[in-house]
């Protein structure tokens, strides 16, 4: 299985800039892919797009030769860089397990997330713990690419290594394909196989 | 002691309050409904007294206790406030969420109805429709209910969407649940405290506009004690000096939109505390 982006072009708007202009990036199921640049480059909106939260203007988007479905559960789920605004604040963290149907003992344990957080709110959980929950609820059964989007950076180091620690052991026992973006040069040579410089592709144009 | 009364904090001086103001309207309410009929009976002895112990408001030319009848009279309008506004606040928030949530077409249709609904003053719309479904109390339900909606439906539209481009719906959505489910469970969760006082706030509107319709003679019948009516009444007796039979009941329909008010506010400052600092 594969996700592939093919030539993909992307603008917000007729006339307006392009951010992404003929891009071609695929990730193989089991695969780890690291995608670094220069802010303002594209590297979250490709991202959104592999997802299929944007449309590009462009190209398509496969995956395994199929376009991405429209409805019902997405077999390529995101994670985003603030796990704070990813999480209903008005919602007790069970809910939000439980909105995927990952409120499940051994998802709970693999990730380090402690009974006693399930009775509170978001605002009651720090960063990392809720970036925990983040990607809990993204590992459901019928997941096969993980997109993670600078999700450990507003971490720290301690942080950060916990939870790639803890993410890398499910993609490698489920066989997930990943692809994240980040600034970390040093981290994404440790996490993945393989290294992509968007600014190279693009040439800054 | 006196250091220890300033130590209540604003929140619970604002409960209190509301809490107080919550407890007299509904008194008024309660003494309204209780209060029987043979209390508002003609007594020709008794006929256009002044305020007095006996009679605090005075009584009328017919030798009715005005303050009896001030209280039945808004006792009907709290009565017309409350199932007139719940209506209307439903109906914003149908009309909100639906044009937040439905096609852009949809949408510009919802914004041309409200923008229709205003455009239109307010006490015209509401004698024709009153008038329209035949006056009395069913005509003036109906009038206030379908007029004052838009403001509250505009308010949730502005929310609806906001909350609509939240990461966690777009991650909801990825996550297999239809439109529904996230209407349901994401987004109207966080409208109850823009519904809850937008309904509060809108009694002073409704209860007002239900006393011009029944003073400008569109709205309840006669011989329901209606604040309207005892002003339209003390009208032609104005010129005879009989002054109280306007001021009581006009100050106390004044109040009672004063109290609702309060009421909203304070609400309004416990479920939203920022906008205390407004």
């Amino acid at each position: 299985m594969r996700l592939e982006a093919k030539n993909v072009s992307f603008r917000y708007r007729e006339h307006s800039p392009w951010i992404l202009r003929e891009i071609s990036l695929s990730v193989e199921k089991g695969e780890r892919v690291g995608l670094v640049g220069p802010s303002g480059y594209g590297k979250s909106t490709l991202l959104r797009l592999m997802g299929g939260y944007l449309k590009p203007a462009s190209g398509e988007i496969l995956l395994d030769g199929k376009p991405l479905p429209q409805k019902g559960v997405c077999p390529v789920q995101l994670i985003y860089q603030h796990p704070e605004k990813a999480i209903n604040p008005r919602w007790k963290m069970k809910k939000v397990l439980e909105e995927s149907g990952m409120f499940r003992r051994e998802i709970m344990e693999a990730l380090g997330i402690e009974e006693e957080w399930l009775s509170r709110y978001p605002r009651e959980l720090s960063g990392g713990e809720l970036q925990r929950f983040c990607v809990a609820r993204s590992l459901f059964e019928g997941t096969q690419f993980l997109l993670a989007d600078e999700m450990s950076t507003m971490l720290d180091v301690i942080t950060q290594a916990q939870i790639w620690n803890l993410v890398l052991k499910e993609v490698e026992q489920r066989q997930l394909g990943l692809l994240m973006v980040t600034h970390n040069r040093a981290l994404a040579d440790r996490v993945c196989q393989r290294v992509v410089e968007l600014s190279v592709e693009t040439d800054g144009e | 002691m006196k250091h220890k009364a300033f130590k209540i904090n604003r929140r619970t001086r604002t409960i209190a309050a509301a809490a107080m103001i919550a407890a007299v309207l509904a008194g008024i309410f309660l003494a309204g409904v209780l209060l029987g009929d043979e209390l508002v009976q003609a007594d020709f002895s008794q006929k256009g007294l002044q305020p007095s112990w006996e009679h605090p408001f005075g009584t009328d030319l017919l030798g009715r206790d005005m303050l009896v009848r001030t209280v039945k009279g808004l006792s009907i309008s709290i009565i017309v406030g409350t199932v007139a506004s719940s209506v209307s606040a439903v109906i914003a928030l149908i009309v909100g969420v639906a044009a937040a949530t439905g096609s852009t077409k949809l949408d510009h249709f919802m914004n041309w109805l409200i923008d229709l609904v205003m455009g239109i003053p307010h006490t015209v719309l509401l004698i024709l429709i009153a008038f329209a479904c035949g006056k009395g109390l069913k005509g003036v339900l109906i009038g206030v209910a379908v007029t004052h909606w838009t403001g509250l439906a505009r308010i949730i539209r502005s929310e609806v969407l906001q909350i609509r481009s939240q990461q966690y719906i777009e991650v909801s959505r990825k996550l297999g649940h239809s439109s529904w489910w996230i209407t349901g469970k994401h987004i109207l969760p966080h409208m109850v405290p823009q519904f809850l006082i937008g309904l509060i706030l809108m009694f002073p509107h409704a209860i007002m506009h239900e006393s011009s319709l029944t003073f400008l003679g569109f709205g309840l019948s006669p011989e329901q004690p209606a604040i309207g009516i005892i002003l339209s009444e003390s009208m032609k007796y104005l010129s005879t000096g009989a002054w109280w039979l306007a001021f009581f009941p006009g100050l106390m329909l004044v109040v009672i939109v004063l109290l609702f008010d309060r009421l909203g506010e304070n609400l309004k400052k416990i479920m939203d505390p920022y906008s205390a600092h407004e």
